[in-house]
């Protein structure tokens, strides 16, 4: 290559230039703000102003039980719903698959819950929930398994798992479009090779499809695990963490803390507890993606 | 390869029905509740089937909330300005990591995928306080301002993978036959991106569309600035809620977003899905 290409090929300043807008962009509206959290949490700030406070938020926090208890509910949360989303993704991802008539217009109908604003779906849901005039309640009571109306997010249990199922809802079809996605790029000499040595159907899932597709599922788990840590429409319009903090999780705490009651310094300190797990997170995805990279470039 | 047996489509097609039904169910209900007269929403238990069913909701909503045109208009307005300032900034950082190497180049995009990983909800507090210093609360650019933040990451990531597909050599034939980079600009890349940048300007339209509730209920108290999600919640604060009437404003609102996606979805999902996948 000549000397006037490689100069075309990397003019670091040029190449700086063409980043620093998006980049200080993000620097102010996202990093900055991280660092100001941080602050944030070590004073009594609310709307009358701020005093520093040293670790006091962060006591009250960590030795209030209700607390721990939101802690232990946001991760009992996480684990249902992601768990649920990454079935349901991988048995629909195996369904749409299927070389069948009408596939791709299946694809297309289980996009809307992932395309539609979070808020407007939400809106069916509570519909869907309503105890007295709901169809889920309607068809409990035509078939006798609820004797009266029941309102399902107005009990502690059933707005527990009504969040989840609504959540699951939300996130299934990305994760189901992500496994098609994957499972198309299975080459497709592998299947026609095992079709040869009369490998039944049932084989050609787990000793080719699912192993090839594994990278996708592990990286899917963990970005599906963040979003739904992170999750905060869903649970607020469905319940605002109610019934008596039922469906309260660690974003909802956060929210509530900050701009339901104005306490700027508590709820920083609840910001930096999410922000230092969510981080945690994102290590172990890159960690992961670099290590995936790793072993494709090297065979 | 083998075709499935009878049995196996059949099980095949019914658990794609209940697939289907829980995806779609929601919105199911919605259309048939803005349907139904109010009166028969309010029977209990739940009522399969009604026989007056009406586009009637579909009329009178617009009585109910004088303010639903300026609702719809604002959601179209946030999303197009959002989009296009993620534009404005994306395309140039997008074609430096497409077709540039420099230190920190890799990390540097490791960690706009970590950024699309700390939601809104976390960073509220500082963003309010910003938001106020600067007396921008209760405007429109309360929305968009945080908006164009959180779409910036992934909108770079997918222009970068388009722009990869354009052969390095064009450029580098015309920079040795003395074109400037101005030129190249202009009578190569332009042309040739178009298909992924609209791709990628719908990809932020959607996403600003989608994000019309966190940003809108905490930063914006005027409803003459309001979105159509946060404006709809509106209804829910009347003594009786008027469900046809709300699903009806409701699915007026998405109908635009669908179609467009319903258009490009084949695209978008390329886009979305070839880094994960490849990677």
């Amino acid at each position: 290559m000549n000397k006037k290409l490689r100069s075309f090929n990397s003019p670091t300043f040029l190449a700086y230039a063409l980043i620093a807008p998006a980049a200080i962009y993000i620097l102010l509206i996202v990093a900055w703000p991280v660092l100001e959290t941080i602050r944030l949490s070590f004073t009594n700030s609310s709307l009358a102003g701020e005093d520093y406070v040293g670790f006091e938020n962060y006591e009250k926090m960590l030795s209030s039980k209700k607390f721990n208890k939101i802690v232990t509910r946001t991760f009992v949360w996480m684990f249902f719903s992601v768990s649920l989303k990454l079935i349901i993704g991988l048995i629909g991802a195996i369904l749409l698959n299927a070389n069948l008539r009408g596939r791709s217009m299946f694809r297309v109908l289980i996009m809307p819950p992932w395309v539609v604003p979070i808020a407007i779906g939400m809106l069916g849901w509570l519909w869907l929930y309503n105890g007295y005039f709901g169809i889920i309640a309607g068809v409990g009571m035509h078939t006798g398994i609820l004797d009266g109306p029941f309102g399902f997010l107005a009990y502690k249990q059933s707005a527990f798992i009504s969040t989840i199922v609504a959540d699951v809802w939300v996130g299934t079809p990305m994760v189901t479009v992500f496994f098609l996605a994957a499972m198309q790029g299975v080459p497709r000499d592998l299947y026609e090779a095992a079709y040869c040595d009369g490998a039944s159907r049932w084989d050609r899932f787990f000793k080719i499809t699912l192993p090839q597709i594994t990278p996708v599922i592990i990286t899917m788990s963990i970005l599906s695990a963040i979003w739904t840590f992170n999750s905060f429409e869903i649970i607020w319009i469905l319940t605002e963490g109610g019934p008596r903090g039922a469906t309260t999780t660690l974003i909802i705490d956060t929210y509530k803390q900050a701009l339901g009651n104005y306490k700027f310094g508590r709820g920083a300190a609840r910001a930096v507890v999410v922000m230092i797990l969510l981080t945690l997170f994102a290590g172990f995805y890159l960690a992961l993606l670099a290590r995936i990279n790793k072993k494709i470039s090297h065979g | 390869m083998n075709k499935y047996k009878l049995y196996e489509k059949i099980i095949l097609y019914f658990s794609i029905t209940i697939f289907l039904i829980f995806i779609l169910l929601p919105f199911v209900e919605m259309f048939y509740a803005s349907l139904r007269p109010l009166d028969h929403l309010f029977r209990s238990p739940y009522q399969f089937f009604s026989d007056d069913l009406s586009f009637w909701a579909y009329r009178e909503m617009w009585n109910t909330v004088p303010m639903l045109p300026r609702y719809i208009f604002n959601s179209f307005f946030l999303a197009s300005v959002t989009s296009l300032i993620t534009l404005l900034f994306v395309i140039p950082a997008a074609y430096s990591y497409a077709r540039f190497n420099f230190p920190f180049k890799n990390s540097s995009l490791y960690i706009l995928l970590a950024i699309n990983m700390f939601s809104g909800a976390v960073l509220l507090i500082p963003l309010y306080k910003v938001l106020r210093t600067f007396g921008l609360l209760n405007t429109y650019q309360a929305m968009i301002v945080p908006g164009v933040a959180f779409l910036i990451p992934t909108a770079i990531w997918l222009l970068k993978s388009y722009f990869e597909k354009i052969p390095v050599d064009l450029e580098e034939a015309a920079f040795v036959d003395g074109a400037s980079r101005v030129q190249i600009l202009r009578h190569i890349i332009a042309p040739l991106s178009t298909p992924g940048l609209v791709v990628v300007g719908i990809y932020a339209f959607i996403g600003a569309y989608a994000q019309q509730f966190l940003f809108a209920i905490t930063f914006n108290q005027k409803k003459e600035y309001m979105p159509i999600p946060s404006g709809l919640y509106e209804f829910i604060g009347y003594t009786t809620v008027k469900w046809n009437e709300m699903m009806a404003a409701s699915l007026v609102g998405i109908a635009p977003v669908l179609i467009l996606f319903i258009f490009l979805q084949k695209y978008i999902v390329e886009g979305l899905t070839s880094g994960a996948v490849k990677n």
